[in-house]
C-alpha cells in the first residue's frame, strides 16, 4: 500500500502535492476534504464557485491535467500530482484569457456566480475539440447551470472564440 | 461526510485486501461516492483509492474489446475503436451526465453507480435500500422517476446509468476479481432485481472488484442507437432510454437485441419480445409487437403510469431508427 | 415636476449597449459573494434540517456531535442565547402579515426541512460531519400540504401586504354576463411550485468586530433590510453592524428577505465573540420560500367576435400556518382587458410549508399564465386571431385603479413582435404545422408588469482628480445595476464611464431598499442623477466663481458637462475643466447625497406597467412527447432603455426562465410526509444550454414620464407570458391544451 492512514479518525491530514495556476505547493489535506473545498476555504481561490456541491450545476468546474471536472467530487489527496488550473490562473483582469474576454464582451453572464465554471468548463471543452456547431456547443456546455439564463449569449462568445482561434 | 480512513491500492490484490473487514468502499472517479457521503447515504469507514491501479486501458480482446474499469466514460466514449466498433455504447455513454463528469467517472463506478430515487437520496425519510426494513415511501409517494418493471413491495427503484443500457444491449460481461480469485459475469447476471433486499445493487460479492467490461466480438456498427428521453434536453436522468441493436439479413431481421434504462432495478431487456422480433421483417407493425410484450409486464404506480406508454414508444422509435441506420445524434435534439 | 438627464450631461452613455462594469472580475474570479469573505479565526456553521413537517421535537440528542474535536457548540431550541421577543421584530422590510419565522425558537416544527440545529466548527467539513450525528426524536403529525385539499378552508386575509393591492370591487355582473355570453371558456389551471434556485447559495459571514461591532456579508438583495433585522433580532444599535453585498449570485426574489442563514450565523457570532460563517446547502435552498401553489379558475365570456362581456378569474394561494404570503395574481385581467362585467378573487389557504416568497414577477408569472392561455382558448372558440382577439379588448385605460396608462405601447409590441416572428404565416389550424417528424407550433401571449419607484438615496463624491464615486446601499442581483448608474453618473457629470467608479450592497453607503420589483434603475438611477446633479451645480458654483471664468454670468441651465469640462450649451470655446474649478474652489472633493421617490402626482394620474408579446415556436415530437422550443421574440414596451446590452440580458434570463416554468420546473410534494422530494438541481429541472435556442428581444420605445429618466424596469416583464405563449404553441402543434405546468412528457402523452 500506498498510503494507509490507519484506524479512523486516527490520521488527521495527509501530504500531497498540487501544482495550482502553476505553482507547486505541498499540502496537508484531510482525505474528505474536497478540491472545490481545498481551494475555497484553505486556499482561498474562491472564484471556484460552490453551486450544489454534488455535481448536478457545474459552478466548481476547473481544469485538472487540462481536463474538466467538477471539483466538489474530487477528493483533493485523490489529486496529489495533479496539474490544477482555476479562473483566477486562466487569466486576470487586465491580461484576460480569450473566453474571458468574449464573456465580458457577449455580456455571457449576469450574477456571475456561475460564470469560472462555465469558463473554466468552455476552455476544457475547447481543448476536447469535439464540439464545433452551436447544437454542439449547447450540448457540451450542458454541464454548466446559468440561473440568470444566458446561455444564448454563452454560446455566442464560446462560437467568437472558436472562431478567432484564440483559444490556446 | 462522515470520517473514514484513506488508502491507496497499488495492486488489485491490495485492492481485494484493503475491502476485507471494514465497512470499505472502493473510489476511483468519486462522482456517485463522494456525492452519496455527503448526504450521508453512503458512510464507508475505509475509502479504498484505486485510480493508480493498472485498470485503465482499452485493449483488443478476443476479436472484441476490454474496456479497463478505470477509464473514465470521456475516454470510452472518445475511443475510435469502441465508437467505429460499438458505437451504440459510444452514444449511450455520451448521452449521460456531462462533459465535466465524463471525465472523471469510470467505466466501473458507471456500473455501480447506485439509484437516483429521491427517498434514497434523502436520509430523513425511510427507505428500504438505504436502511433495510424501513419502509419505502416512494410506493405511494412521488414515483415519477421511479420503475416500472421488476419491481418489488420493497423497493420500485431505477438502475440510472446509460451505459449500462448500452452494455446490456451488447451482451458485456463484467470481469471481477475477489478473494477467490477472478471470475465474469455476463451483464444479464451482474445487476439484479431488488426482490426483498433492495439493498443489493448488483451480484458482487464482498471484496470484488471490478477489472474492466469486455465486449464480445460483434458488427453492431450499421443499425444501432440509444435513445434517451428525459425532462430537460440535457444533463437529466432517462426518464425511458433504449439500446438496440438490430443484425439484418437483407429485408429479415436475424436477431434483434434491445434493453430499456430508466425503468427498472437494472437495464431492462425482455428475450421474449427480441425472439418475436427474430426471422421477421423491421416493420412498424414487428416492432409494435415486440413492444407490447415488453410493456404486458409493466407494474406501474401513479406517478410513472405515463413510462409505459412511453416505453412502448421509444421501443418502437429506437428500433425505427436503428433498422433505418439513423442512430439518434446526441447533439441534434431532434428524435430521428 | 419632470426634468430631464440630457439638462446637466450629454446623455452620450445613457441608451448605448455598454459591457458591465462588473466584468472582469466576474469572470476572473475576483468578485466575491457573501461566503467567501475570509475573516481571522473564522468558525463555520453547518445547519441540521428536520425531517417531519408538523409536530415537535421531544429530544435532540448533542453529545456525539459535540464530542468530534473541532466541534465548537451546537444550538438547538434548548441553548439558544436570547433574542427579540415580539413578532414585530422578526417582520423584516418585506415580510408579509404574520408571525415570522425564527430559526431555533422552541420544539415546535413547522415544515420539512425546518433547522433544528446549528454545528459551528473549526472548519467546515468538521461542522457538516458532526452536523450529521445530531439525534433528533420527534412526535409527528400528518401534515396538511396539498391546497386543493384544503380548498374549504379558503380566506381572505385580513392584513394586506404592503404593497400588494388586493382585487378590486367588481363591477358590472360577471356571472351574469357569463350565462349570457354566447361564447365561454371556463377552465382550472395550475403552475408547479417552483423554488427560485440562484447559482449561489444562501450564505452570511458576520466579522466579529471586537466590542460588540459585527460586519455582516449576507446574501441578500438589499443590505438595509439585512441591517435593520439584525439591529431588531439582536437588539443592536444600527451603527454597530454594518452589512455588505458587493456581489449577489441571483436572487429572483429569495433574497429579499433576511432568511435563517443569517440569524443562525449573527447568533452564533454574538454568543462564541468570534467570526462565523454559515452557507446553505442546495438543498437546505428548498427549505424557506418558494412560488406558491396557486389554483385558478379563469372564465371568459364573449359575444360571437371575441368582445369580452365577462371575465371572472379567482385565485386560490397556499401559504404558510405563519405568514400571509400575498402577490398580485388575478388583477392583470382587468389590467390587460377592457370588460364591463368583471369579478376578481384572491384567496389564501394555509399548508404547512414554509412561506411562500416572491419569485420573478410575483403573481404576473402565475395569474397571467392562466389568463393568456384562456385567452387562447376564446381565439380558438371565436374563430379569432389571438392577437386580433387581444386588440379587440385592448384596454386603453385601467379599470381597476380608474386611471389611464402612463404610457402603453403594447400594440406595437404585437405589430413588432408579430412582424418579426412571421406570425403572419401562421395556419391557425392546431396540428397544420409540421418539421419532418416533428410537429410545429407557434403561440403568443401578453405581458405585464407594474412599472414602480422606491424612495431612494444615493452619494456622490467628485475628487480633485476627476475622479467620481456614486453608490448606495441596493444590491446589484446581476441585473447591470453597476453598470448603468455607471453611465447615469457620467453622462450627468460629462465624465468618461471609466473615470465612475460605483459602489452598492454597503450600509455604509446612502440608503437604498432591496433590489426587487424592477424598480431599482428608476429609484437608483434617479436618486445618482439627483445627487450628481447637486455635485455638478456645486462645482458650476466654482467655476463661475474662478477669477475671469469663461462661465461668468452664465445659468447653470446653460452650461452642458461633457469631457470633463463644463461649457456654455452651444458654445464649447467658453469651457472650464471639473479639475479646474475645484482647484479654484480650493476642495479636493465634493460630495453630495439626494433622493428620489415616486413622483406621487404623477402616480395619481396615471397608472404604471410594462408590457411585452411574446412568441414562442415549439417543435414537438408526437410519439415520443418531447418538446423543444426552437424560437421566442419578446417584444418589450418599458420606457427608457438605458442599456440596450445588459436590459437584453434582463429579458434573456426572463424568457429562459419561462421555458423552465413552461416545461421544466417542478418541486414535488410527497404530500404524506409533507417534503418537497426533488430538492436538488439534479432532480428540479432548471434549463440547461441545450434546451435554449434563439431568443430575439425587441425593445419599443416608450415616452414614460413617471421618472425623470423615462425608466420603467426590466428585471420581470421577460418572465410574464413566456410560458404562456409556450403552451399555446404546444397546443397549436399537439391540438392538447394543457393548463397544468410545466408540461412534461407525461402530459402530451396522456
Amino acid at each position: 500500500m500506498l498510503i494507509d492512514s490507519g484506524s479512523p479518525r486516527a490520521m488527521e491530514t495527509i501530504g500531497i502535492s498540487l501544482t495550482i495556476n502553476g505553482e507547486t505547493r505541498n499540502l496537508q489535506v484531510a482525505p474528505w476534504t474536497t478540491l472545490l473545498d481545498l481551494l475555497r476555504e484553505g486556499l482561498d481561490l474562491t472564484g471556484t464557485k460552490k453551486g450544489c456541491d454534488h455535481g448536478q450545476c457545474g459552478a466548481c468546474t476547473v481544469l485538472v491535467d487540462g481536463k474538466r471536472i467538477n471539483s466538489c467530487l474530487a477528493l483533493a489527496v485523490m489529486k496529489d500530482g495533479a496539474e490544477i488550473t482555476t479562473i483566477e490562473g486562466l487569466g486576470q483582469a487586465g491580461a484576460m484569457h480569450p473566453l474571458q474576454a468574449a464573456f465580458v464582451e457577449h455580456d455571457a453572464f449576469q450574477c456571475g456566480y456561475c460564470t469560472p465554471g462555465q469558463i473554466c468548463s468552455a476552455a476544457g471543452m475547447l481543448a476536447e475539440g469535439h464540439a464545433h456547431s452551436r447544437e454542439e456547443i449547447r450540448e457540451a456546455m450542458s454541464g454548466n447551470i446559468c440561473r440568470c439564463g444566458a446561455y444564448t449569449n454563452i454560446v455566442d462568445a464560446i462560437e467568437d472564440v472558436m472562431q478567432s482561434g484564440a483559444a490556446r | 461526510m462522515n470520517r473514514f480512513d484513506y488508502v491507496r491500492a497499488g495492486t488489485v490484490a491490495e485492492a481485494v485486501q484493503a475491502l476485507s473487514g471494514a465497512n470499505a468502499r472502493l473510489i476511483a472517479g468519486g462522482t456517485n461516492l463522494v456525492d452519496l457521503m455527503k448526504y450521508n447515504v453512503e458512510r464507508p469507514d475505509r475509502l479504498v483509492d484505486i485510480t493508480r491501479l493498472p485498470l485503465n486501458a482499452i485493449e483488443d480482446h478476443e476479436g472484441g474489446l476490454r474496456i479497463g474499469a478505470l477509464v473514465t466514460n470521456a475516454i470510452a466514449a472518445y475511443d475510435e475503436r469502441v465508437a467505429s466498433r460499438y458505437p451504440v455504447l459510444a452514444s449511450a455513454i455520451l448521452a449521460g451526465a456531462t462533459g465535466q463528469l465524463r471525465n472523471a467517472a469510470t467505466t466501473g463506478g458507471n456500473l455501480n453507480q447506485r439509484t437516483r430515487c429521491y427517498y434514497f437520496y434523502d436520509d430523513a425519510t425511510p427507505c428500504n435500500k438505504r436502511e433495510p426494513g424501513t419502509g419505502c415511501p416512494a410506493i405511494g409517494g412521488v414515483n415519477r422517476i421511479h420503475a416500472i418493471f421488476g419491481i418489488s413491495p420493497t423497493c420500485i427503484a431505477t438502475h440510472p446509468s446509460d451505459m449500462c443500457v448500452a452494455l446490456a444491449a451488447l451482451d458485456a460481461e463484467i470481469r471481477v476479481a475477489g478473494p477467490s480469485g477472478e471470475r465474469s459475469i455476463p451483464f444479464s447476471e451482474y445487476h439484479r432485481l431488488p426482490g426483498g433486499t433492495p439493498q443489493f445493487d448488483n451480484t458482487l460479492q464482498p471484496g470484488e472488484i471490478v477489472l474492466s467490461v469486455d465486449l464480445p466480438a460483434q458488427d453492431t456498427a450499421s443499425h444501432y442507437t440509444y435513445l434517451k428521453l428525459r425532462d430537460r434536453l440535457s444533463y437529466a436522468f432517462a426518464l425511458v432510454s433504449v439500446a438496440a441493436i438490430l443484425d439484418l439479413d437483407g429485408d429479415t431481421v436475424s436477431r434483434a437485441r434491445f434493453a430499456l434504462g430508466g425503468v427498472a432495478h437494472k437495464p431492462w431487456r425482455n428475450a421474449e419480445a427480441e425472439a418475436f422480433l427474430q426471422g421477421k421483417a423491421p416493420t412498424r407493425e414487428n416492432f409494435e409487437a415486440a413492444a407490447d410484450i415488453v410493456i404486458r409486464e409493466a407494474t406501474p404506480q401513479d406517478g410513472n403510469a405515463f413510462k409505459v406508454e412511453l416505453a412502448r414508444r421509444a421501443i418502437i422509435r429506437g428500433l425505427t431508427q436503428a433498422a433505418a441506420g439513423t442512430p439518434q445524434s446526441v447533439s441534434d435534439k431532434r428524435i430521428a | 415636476m419632470v426634468t430631464t438627464i440630457s439638462s446637466t450631461g450629454t446623455d452620450s452613455f445613457v441608451g448605448t449597449a455598454r459591457s458591465r462594469v462588473d466584468g472582469p472580475a466576474k469572470v476572473t474570479g475576483l468578485a466575491k459573494y457573501a461566503g467567501e469573505f475570509a475573516a481571522p479565526d473564522l468558525a463555520h456553521g453547518y445547519v441540521v434540517s428536520g425531517g417531519i413537517a408538523k409536530g415537535r421535537i421531544t429530544a435532540i440528542d448533542t453529545t456525539s456531535a459535540e464530542a468530534v474535536p473541532g466541534v465548537i457548540k451546537v444550538y438547538t431550541h434548548e441553548n439558544r442565547p436570547r433574542t427579540a421577543w415580539l413578532d414585530y421584530n422578526y417582520r423584516d422590510a418585506v415580510a408579509p402579515p404574520g408571525s415570522p419565522f425564527r430559526a431555533l425558537y422552541d420544539d415546535a416544527i413547522h415544515y420539512s426541512g425546518q433547522p433544528v440545529a446549528l454545528v459551528v466548527a473549526e472548519d467546515f467539513e468538521t461542522a457538516r460531519y458532526a452536523a450529521s450525528l445530531v439525534r433528533v426524536t420527534y412526535e409527528a403529525e400528518l401534515p396538511a400540504v396539498n391546497v386543493g385539499a384544503q380548498a374549504e378552508l379558503a380566506y381572505d386575509p385580513p392584513m394586506k401586504r404592503a404593497g400588494i393591492k388586493p382585487p378590486p370591487e367588481p363591477w358590472g355582473d360577471a356571472d351574469g354576463a357569463f350565462q349570457a355570453a354566447p361564447k365561454k371558456v371556463a377552465n382550472d389551471y395550475r403552475l408547479a411550485v417552483e423554488h427560485h434556485n440562484p447559482m449561489e447559495p444562501h450564505a452570511s459571514t458576520v466579522v466579529w468586530e471586537g466590542g460588540g461591532k459585527i460586519t455582516v456579508y449576507d446574501k441578500i438583495q438589499g443590505v438595509s433590510n439585512s441591517h435593520g433585522y439584525i439591529a431588531a433580532v439582536f437588539g443592536m444599535n444600527k451603527e454597530d453592524v454594518r452589512v455588505l453585498n458587493p456581489y449577489l449570485g441571483g436572487g429572483f426574489g429569495i433574497g429579499l428577505r433576511p432568511q435563517y442563514q443569517l440569524f443562525l450565523a449573527v447568533l452564533a457570532a454574538r454568543d462564541l465573540e468570534r467570526s462565523v460563517r454559515v452557507t446553505l446547502t442546495r438543498d437546505q435552498m428548498f427549505t424557506f420560500g418558494y412560488r406558491p401553489d396557486v389554483r385558478q379558475r379563469v372564465s371568459l365570456g364573449a359575444d360571437a367576435e371575441g368582445r369580452l362581456q365577462s371575465l371572472r378569474h379567482d385565485a386560490l394561494s397556499g401559504t404558510s400556518r405563519f405568514e400571509d404570503y400575498q402577490e398580485v395574481v388575478v388583477n392583470w385581467s382587468a389590467i390587460l382587458y377592457d370588460c364591463d362585467n368583471v369579478a376578481l378573487t384572491y384567496n389564501l389557504t394555509k399548508i404547512d410549508t414554509y412561506t411562500p416568497a416572491d419569485m420573478r414577477a410575483p403573481g404576473a408569472v402565475t395569474g397571467v399564465l392562466a389568463l393568456e392561455i384562456a385567452m387562447d382558448e376564446l381565439a380558438y372558440e371565436t374563430g379569432q386571431d389571438p392577437i386580433a382577439l387581444r386588440l379587440k379588448n385592448y384596454s386603453e385605460s385601467d379599470r381597476t385603479e380608474g386611471k389611464p396608462f402612463g404610457s402603453k405601447a403594447l400594440r406595437a409590441c404585437y405589430a413588432e413582435g408579430a412582424d418579426r416572428f412571421g406570425w403572419a404565416r401562421r395556419n391557425p389550424e392546431p396540428r397544420s404545422m409540421r418539421d419532418g417528424r416533428e410537429l410545429v407550433g407557434w403561440g403568443m401571449a401578453t405581458g405585464v408588469w407594474e412599472s414602480l419607484m422606491q424612495q431612494s438615496s444615493a452619494q456622490a463624491t467628485l475628487t480633485a482628480d476627476g475622479k467620481l464615486t456614486v453608490g448606495n446601499s441596493t444590491g446589484d442581483l446581476g441585473t447591470g445595476t453597476y453598470t448603468i448608474l455607471t453611465q447615469i453618473a457620467a453622462d450627468a457629470l460629462g465624465l468618461q464611464m471609466e473615470d465612475v467608479t460605483t459602489k452598492l450592497g454597503d450600509t455604509d453607503l446612502a440608503e437604498a431598499p432591496v433590489a426587487g420589483g424592477s424598480w431599482t434603475a428608476a429609484s437608483s438611477g434617479t436618486a445618482v442623477m439627483k445627487a450628481c446633479r447637486k455635485i455638478a451645480a456645486e462645482v458650476f458654483g466654482m467655476a463661475r466663481a474662478m477669477d475671469d471664468s469663461p462661465l461668468a454670468n452664465v445659468d447653470f441651465d446653460r452650461v452642458v458637462f461633457s469631457d470633463g469640462r463644463i461649457s456654455v450649451a452651444g458654445d464649447p470655446s467658453r469651457s472650464v475643466s471639473l479639475v479646474e474649478a475645484m482647484r479654484a474652489g480650493g476642495v479636493d472633493k465634493v460630495e453630495a447625497t439626494d433622493s428620489a421617490g415616486p413622483d406621487s402626482g404623477h402616480a395619481k394620474e396615471f397608472s404604471a406597467y410594462t408590457h411585452s408579446a411574446i412568441f414562442a415556436e415549439v417543435k414537438v415530437d408526437e410519439d415520443l412527447g418531447q418538446i423543444r422550443v426552437t424560437r421566442i421574440v419578446s417584444a418589450i414596451a418599458a420606457g427608457k432603455i438605458i442599456n440596450p446590452k445588459t436590459a437584453r440580458s434582463q429579458i434573456l434570463g426572463g424568457v429562459v426562465m419561462g421555458i423552465g416554468s413552461a416545461l421544466e420546473e417542478e418541486s414535488m410534494l410527497d404530500h404524506t410526509i409533507g417534503r418537497f422530494m426533488n430538492h436538488n438541481l439534479a432532480e428540479y429541472h432548471v434549463p440547461v444550454n441545450a434546451d435554449i435556442h434563439d431568443i430575439d428581444v425587441i425593445f419599443v420605445e416608450e415616452e414614460d414620464r413617471a421618472n425623470p429618466m423615462g425608466v420603467k424596469g426590466l428585471g420581470e416583464i421577460g418572465i410574464v407570458g413566456t410560458a404562456a405563449a409556450i403552451a399555446n404553441a404546444v397546443f397549436h402543434a399537439t391540438g392538447k391544451r394543457i393548463r397544468e405546468l410545466p408540461i412534461t412528457v407525461d402530459k402530451i402523452l396522456g
